[in-house]
């Protein structure tokens, strides 16, 4: 683990995969919750967590530099289930990539639990993994100007789903109508950090 | 006509509605936004009367018109402009009464970028997680304004200024920006590292509320390759392939994959929101506290 001082209020702990960031991030919020860390801002992310709105960043700094952190706790939340028609327009290159038949892309794809490891590009936008490395896609060599809202997407070892219209490169391979962000629900995001997710077929892959 | 509501007559470059920002959600992909002259919205707040808090309207470069339905104070701040009255002038920089219905002109800045509108009361439009500020990179809060907008207004408050003018900081002839290194500086190379402390960088008309770009010599990376992405904190220096440093001002996005070379200070990120294309900048060496 390495802490990177990141301006006067901030600190970037940097983690050497994805499940230490994931453990990391656990533990920071079991430390917020009880009230011994005082923070604005947790943001997981592939390798890291960053927190900002320190009062006294050096201090927690060799704190963390020392500490062991406990691996992630199994979580008992429920799996989110997400309804998805697998009727994408990259399903064959998904498929080419994979180098298994187009139908397989589905069951591959629905069969794998997910967890959201980190939010960005978009609010709702979240950074799945549970794919085997071998699933790995490259992202799109031109990007789509308009992806539609609720596109169901692929990139390097990534899933996300798109929660608003927006230009993207990543691969197509499916649609759900569920909603991804909506403000004045609450929770606003469906998906947070640490969320799992299970894709369920619906329509012709059912 | 004495119902609390602002009406936008000419909406100008770009106007939208801004006040603390939404911070604490970045781990769900929302950026913080809010005012990007952040002394200069609680200071026009302050001359009529709103708690910090209240919404405001920040201008870009040419001002805006508005028509409020009920009589309200108004103060307009940060970048200097001639502000008229039903087309006679009135002060800038100080509470003046608008009696309902009274068309205020907010002018073209005479130096400096952002001009910040406050009218008693506040601008009330529905609270997007606890914020009324627009952002323009994911789209939450009001859209910019546009012409024939109406805009509720918020009840007026008790408090009355205590002020009746105040002074406020000139808009940069050179921008001066204190930068702490790091989190990638070892990304670079040390002659990019020098360079980027010592040479003259210029403000880039490409800048917007999410980042202020600039245009000088490119800094050259010490490592081919990509950076998982990792959060990105206010007044990170980004550098993207071109080797253009960017600073990320209120809107920026909360996650990037670009090495950020330094930090800089949040106490010189009001004068980056007001400093005009091709204002010199020069970025600043300092230790952390």
């Amino acid at each position: 683990m390495r802490v990177l001082p990141v301006g006067e209020e901030a600190l970037l702990v940097e983690v050497a995969s994805d499940d230490e960031a994931q453990a990391l991030h656990a533990e920071l919020l079991r430390r917020r919750a009880e009230g011994s860390l005082s923070v604005r801002e947790i943001v997981p992310a592939a390798r890291t967590v960053l927190l900002d709105g320190l009062a006294d960043p050096a201090r927690l700094s060799s704190e963390l530099t020392a500490a062991e952190v406990p691996p992630a706790p199994p979580h008992g939340r429920e799996v989110v289930e997400i309804p998805v028609r697998y009727d994408g327009p990259d399903l064959a290159d998904v498929a080419a990539h994979w180098g298994v038949p187009e139908r397989e892309v589905p069951r591959i794809h629905a069969g794998t639990e997910f967890r959201v490891a980190f939010c960005g590009f978009a609010p709702g936008f979240g950074y799945l993994t549970g794919l085997p490395p071998r699933y790995d896609v490259p992202r799109r060599a031109t990007p789509r100007t308009a992806v539609p809202a609720g596109a169901v997407a692929l990139a390097g070892s990534y899933t996300g789903v798109y929660p608003r219209s927006s230009p993207g490169g990543w691969q197509l391979i499916g649609t759900t109508d569920t909603v991804l962000w909506d403000h004045a629900r609450v929770p606003a995001a469906l998906l947070a950090p640490g969320t799992r997710v299970r894709f369920v077929p619906i329509g012709a892959a059912a | 006509m004495t119902d609390r509501a602002l009406a936008v007559v000419r909406a100008g470059a770009l106007t939208t509605v801004q006040d603390l920002g939404r911070p604490g959600h970045a781990h769900l992909g929302v950026p913080r936004s809010g005012a990007l002259d952040g002394p200069a919205a609680a200071l026009v707040n302050r001359l009529v009367g709103n708690p910090p808090g209240a919404a405001v309207l920040e201008t870009t470069f040419n001002g805006c018109a508005v028509r409020p339905r009920s009589t309200v104070t108004v103060a307009v701040g940060g970048a200097p402009c001639p502000v008229t009255l039903d087309g006679r002038p009135v002060a800038w920089g100080a509470p003046v009464h608008v009696p309902a219905g009274a068309l205020l002109d907010v002018g073209a800045a005479l130096c400096g970028v952002r001009s910040y509108v406050a009218v008693s009361g506040g601008v009330a439009v529905e609270p997007v997680l606890g914020s009324r500020s627009t952002d323009l990179l994911s789209g939450l809060g009001p859209a910019p304004l546009t012409d024939g907008t109406v805009f509720p207004l918020g009840p007026r408050g008790d408090t009355h200024a205590r002020v009746d003018v105040a002074p406020q900081p000139a808009p940069p002839a050179e921008l001066v920006l204190r930068v702490t290194p790091g989190p990638r500086d070892d990304w670079f190379t040390p002659e990019a590292l020098r360079a980027f402390t010592s040479r003259a960088y210029r403000v880039s008309p490409a800048s917007n509320r999410i980042g202020l770009r600039t245009e000088g010599p490119a800094l050259e990376r010490a490592r081919p390759g990509e950076l998982p992405s990792e959060g990105m904190v206010l007044g990170a220096v980004q550098v993207p392939p071109d080797g253009r440093p960017v600073v990320f001002l209120a809107d920026h996005p909360t996650t990037g994959g670009y090495p950020v070379i330094a930090v800089v200070s949040a106490a010189d990120l009001p004068a980056a929101a007001q400093a005009v294309p091709g204002t010199p900048v020069r970025f600043l060496a300092v230790r952390r506290r």
